[in-house]
């Protein structure tokens, strides 16, 4: 039963990088039998060469650290006013009244057209990224805990209502217990979506030390190979929040089996 | 045909001379009291009429059983009892006050356990006491006493998902009575198990009834669980849903369920639900 396990762990794993595989192959024979200008897509080894270079001088790392203490700053904020916007409209009917609609409209205008408003009002700088990346956390936050807030059963809440619980008691053993797993949701999504903004940020506003900075400058100085290294970076980045994130859930929520 | 309106006609002189041969007051000390209930439900612009002219008194340590088809309105009636709906006609008096909300002096048992799946066994319990008064101390000791009444002090750690639907419900259960309720609510507690389990847990909680010496409302529509558990049976019938009749049981306390005097009276709640044998027989006797 183990050994078929195994296998099959095996089989999957060779199934998922199987096609990143063909995709490296097939870049390496195109930059290689000339079909292809190496000026535009480079060989894989360029890349690579490029990576330890960068590396070395600490030029990637000082960027990468640049941009990951941006996409944390605004994430926190972001997420924590998503969060306490999305809680106080599940749990207030009159705040739900009030806001919930223009934030329901709010969510249909693209992240991106804010970010003239944002450069003029925040300027271009750090604060003004930090705001655009803050502004992209806040949205998942608050969708998935209002969401959170309504979908606690109502068994739990009458269970509640049956024990004569006060209000914090319903929270800290009903309703945030029932909430963590749209919370978790919330956070996950606004990791990722303050990721995108942080490299969008560095690429439509003022130019920073960031990773989008590294991307711009090897664009203007046509350095693809310095583009893809930050491409590859931007994936292993995100894949590396979501395993993170992923780890976490599972640890919380692990006892939860029903 | 003929038949059938025969036996329809019978049915209802059965219920009436029932209805005034019982009367509605508890044979002892009353202290819940039920006077002319009607419940109204708004469907879709619709009033659907789910209680009507409910009046029934019950008895300090006294079991009533409340059976019927679903939709019979039998759990909406628990569900006023508790105080989760405070929108009907009538009175409902709790030792002579009216129920306003929910309170720790009625515990309940709801179909599914609703037991808290973030929280271990021990830790379901303890929740029904945060507004109690006892010493953190007395908690511990009373939870524990609970978890033994219903056999599952070995499972104090474990949490809701590994226990056996069984098992989920005798935590209810000790949940439900933690707080030493003068009153204990079942509404179909065990109509969600095997029924195997069904009748362990119906003896399980004869015993448990007993020993608190607590007065017990059963909402079930398992006639022979009604038989076997309640002092009296209130039999309902739906649309709108309304008492059709009282049935004292007036069996020992330990029944046995292929007693012919127990069949006999199951029979007689099946015929009175418009199931069973009962109204043919009474066919038979009136030719």
């Amino acid at each position: 039963m183990s050994a078929q396990a195994a296998t099959s762990r095996g089989i999957r794993l060779w199934r998922a990088v199987a096609l990143p595989l063909v995709l490296l192959a097939a870049w390496e024979a195109s930059s290689h039998s000339g079909l292809v200008d190496p000026h535009l897509l480079p060989p894989l080894e360029d890349v690579v060469a490029r990576a330890w270079n960068e590396g070395r001088n600490g030029d990637l790392l000082t960027a990468l650290s640049a941009s990951l203490g941006r996409d944390l700053a605004g994430f926190v904020l972001g997420a924590a006013a998503g969060t306490a916007a999305g809680l106080l409209l599940g749990f207030s009917r009159f705040a739900e009244n009030l806001l919930g609609p223009t934030l329901r409209v709010h969510r249909q205008i693209a992240l991106f057209a804010w970010v003239p408003l944002i450069a003029v009002w925040f300027g271009a700088g750090e604060p003004g990224k930090i705001a655009f990346i803050a502004l992209a956390a806040f949205q998942p936050g608050l969708i998935n805990i209002w969401r959170g807030v309504q979908e606690i059963p109502q068994r739990y809440r009458e269970l509640a209502a049956v024990l004569t619980f006060g209000r914090l008691d319903f929270l800290r053993f009903v309703a945030i217990p029932a909430m963590l797993p749209a919370i978790f949701t919330g956070l996950k999504a606004a990791l990722i979506y303050a990721w995108q903004a942080t490299i969008g940020a560095e690429l439509f506003m003022t130019i920073a030390p960031g990773i989008g900075g590294v991307m711009m400058q090897g664009r203007q100085l046509f350095q693809m190979d310095l583009v893809l290294l930050t491409i590859l970076l931007l994936g292993l980045v995100g894949a590396g929040f979501n395993t993170l994130a992923g780890l976490s859930e599972t640890l919380l929520l692990r006892r939860r089996l029903s | 045909m003929t038949d059938l309106h025969l036996a329809n006609h019978l049915h209802a002189i059965d219920i009436a001379s029932l209805a005034t041969e019982e009367p509605t007051a508890a044979p002892g000390n009353t202290v819940l009291s039920l006077s002319q209930v009607s419940k109204t439900f708004h469907v879709a612009g619709r009033a659907v009429e789910a209680l009507s002219d409910i009046s029934l008194d019950i008895a300090e340590g006294e079991f009533v059983s409340i059976v019927g088809a679903s939709g019979c309105g039998k759990s909406t009636l628990l569900r006023l009892i508790l105080g989760l709906d405070r929108a009907y006609q009538g009175s409902i008096l709790l030792d002579g006050k009216p129920i306003r909300k929910p309170g720790l002096d009625r515990g309940i048992v709801f179909q599914e356990h609703r037991l808290l799946p973030w929280l271990s066994v021990e830790a379901n319990v303890a929740v029904a006491l945060r507004r109690s008064k006892f010493s953190p101390r007395q908690k511990r000791d009373t939870v524990r006493s609970h978890l033994e009444l219903v056999g599952l002090e070995k499972f104090a750690e474990a949490y809701p998902a590994q226990l056996s639907g069984g098992m989920q419900q005798r935590v209810a259960i000790a949940r439900a009575l933690v707080n030493r309720p003068p009153f204990l609510l079942l509404d179909e507690p065990l109509g969600a198990l095997d029924a195997l389990t069904r009748l362990r847990l119906q003896d399980e909680l004869k015993r448990i009834v007993r020993h608190e010496g607590i007065t017990a409302v059963l909402v079930t529509h398992d006639v022979d669980e009604a038989v076997y558990l309640g002092d009296r049976i209130v039999i309902m019938q739906p649309h709108p849903g309304r008492i059709a009749g009282i049935l004292p049981v007036g069996l020992p306390a330990n029944r046995n369920r292929s007693d012919a005097a127990f069949l006999r009276l199951r029979d007689h709640v099946l015929g009175q639900l418009g199931v069973g044998h009962e109204p043919a027989a009474a066919i038979r006797a009136a030719e």
